[in-house]
């Protein structure tokens, strides 16, 4: 069993409910988490700190701020997990579309998370990325 | 059963029959898709042969090494890429340096799979592309039929109504497992917060069904005699408690009374929306003007703010649905996304035009020109 307290997320959203709710989520279970509430913010922590994970929204300033924060997160730290986390369903592909066909550089992330999810889904699934 | 093609393009041959060997019997089934897909698998050893197969057979896919013997791999990416054809370009390679796939996705590689790759790997990789291939033609034939702005838009709506309920139902879920301590007064902010979101979920309830009525054309133009200036008098009144509290100053400059025949509704929704934001998204203490003037057979109307401002790029997408410039100076200030489209879509209507005129950091001026001549509505 690894222990995953004390590991760093950042977490980037531009909902400041949802920056609160998850940080205190994720607090209470002993992890370690730097905010970005914004596309621009995260990219400056990036450049200062190397998250154990980085969780992030999918549309911020830009339709596709999370795919552009992956791209820079897996160049600069290519070991580092990313998870995006987005209301846009996944089932409608549209707006996935419309994000990716402006630059078809395909973006991997590591996992895409529906928001809404029940806390302790979303923990193991933040538990299980970490384990890999 | 629907089918692709797909092309492997590799100098050893036990690769391209093991590709093959994996991927006859493979089928991808999707939810949204009626069917599910089935593959046809083609072979080259070389570039040059794989771009003889491209022109003739025209391949959906193009699983392709880079190291061939004659022209690379990354040639003959970017001869599909000149040629501008429909094929999703899957790079095989040995190099799985992130290095190598960044450069090649950034020529137009869809994906890359490292070679050496399990069955399970390349069948998960031509899975997610096939639903990518398949999400792609839907959504060209959506815009074919014109369906897909709508579907568009739903997909944001869905999103924009999706995300205050999320917010206060993690909410609702803190208090309920007593997160934050036993007394109510320690749920001060949480609730607070969840009023907020149900306020903002209200104001863009409300602004749809504005959007629809205009959109719909359903409900018939109430058209009378219409006093311009009283209409942006009662909307400055209302913005005025607003721009109190941050001391911004409302003027009216209108020389002479301005009439027009129009719905006195949409009048009222032009000129609250237009002197809302320009208090929104203003400085403390700074200066709101709103201009009606009557020349020639025009109604000319300008509302001016000493706001924040613009950037050009910006300024271009203002009218779209849900576009809301998001940055450092907006992040606080709420809005729906919805207003200026609403405002956009009313004056259209009376063979009107609207435009923005911007300077970052120091203010925006609306401009809306309405030809005045009998409605026959």
């Amino acid at each position: 069993m690894i222990n995953l307290a004390g590991k760093t997320v950042l977490l980037a959203d531009d909902d400041p409910d949802y920056l609160f709710q998850i940080k205190f989520l994720l607090e209470k279970n002993g992890y370690h988490v730097i905010t970005a509430d914004s596309q621009r913010e995260a990219e400056k922590i990036l450049e200062k700190i190397k998250p154990d994970l980085a969780i992030l929204d999918l549309m911020m300033e830009n339709e596709d701020s999370g795919f552009i924060l992956s791209y820079k997160i897996k160049k600069m730290y290519p070991d580092v997990p990313v998870i995006i986390a987005t209301a846009v369903t996944a089932e409608t592909g549209i707006s996935f579309e419309a994000a990716g066909e402006s630059d078809m550089r395909w973006i991997k992330a590591d996992l895409f998370l529906p928001k809404g999810l029940r806390p302790d889904q979303f923990l193991r699934e933040v538990a299980s990325i970490l384990k890999k | 059963m629907a089918r692709l093609k797909i092309l492997v393009v590799d100098d050893e041959p036990f690769i391209r029959s093991g590709i093959i060997r994996i991927l006859q019997n493979f089928r991808v089934d999707y939810p949204f898709m009626d069917e599910p897909f089935e593959f046809d698998l083609l072979e080259a050893s070389t570039g040059e042969e794989g771009i003889e197969v491209i022109n003739n057979q025209l391949p959906d896919i193009v699983l392709l090494d880079n190291k061939l013997p004659g022209i690379q791999g990354v040639e003959v990416l970017s001869y599909i890429k000149s040629q501008k054809l429909d094929v999703v370009v899957v790079m095989i390679t040995s190099y799985a340096s992130l290095d190598l796939a960044v450069r090649a996705t950034n020529d137009g590689a869809h994906d890359f799979i490292p070679k050496p790759f399990t069955p399970q790997e390349l069948k998960s990789a031509i899975e997610a592309i096939t639903k990518q291939v398949f999400l792609r033609r839907m959504t060209r034939e959506l815009k074919v039929t014109g369906k897909q702005i709508r579907f568009q838009f739903l997909s944001v709506l869905s999103h924009e109504l999706k995300a205050p309920l999320n917010a206060i139902e993690g909410y609702l879920r803190m208090m309920q497992e007593k997160q934050l301590g036993d007394k109510i007064d320690d749920y001060a902010q949480v609730i607070d917060r969840s009023l907020q979101r149900i306020k903002g979920m209200r104001s863009l309830i409300l602004d749809l069904l504005d959007m629809t009525r205009i959109e719909s054309g359903q409900k018939e133009k109430k058209i009378e005699r219409l006093n311009l200036r009283e209409i942006a008098q009662n909307a400055l009144d209302t913005a005025k408690p607003m721009a109190i509290q941050r001391d911004i100053s409302l003027h009216l400059l209108s020389p002479t009374e301005v009439w027009i025949d129009a719905d006195a509704t949409e009048m009222e929704i032009v000129f609250n929306n237009l002197i809302s934001n320009a208090v929104k998204y203003n400085k403390d203490g700074g200066k709101v003007e709103c201009k009606i003037i009557s020349e020639d057979d025009v109604v000319k109307i300008e509302v001016r703010d000493t706001g924040i401002g613009m950037t050009q790029e910006e300024a271009a997408r203002l009218f779209q649905e849900f576009v809301r410039i998001k940055n450092e100076k907006t992040k606080a200030i709420t809005g729906t996304g919805l207003g200026l489209s609403i405002v956009k879509k009313i004056v259209t209507t009376y063979m009107g035009t609207i435009s923005v005129e911007s300077q970052p950091d120091e203010g925006s001026t609306f401009k809306i020109s309405i030809p005045l001549k009998k409605l026959t509505h």
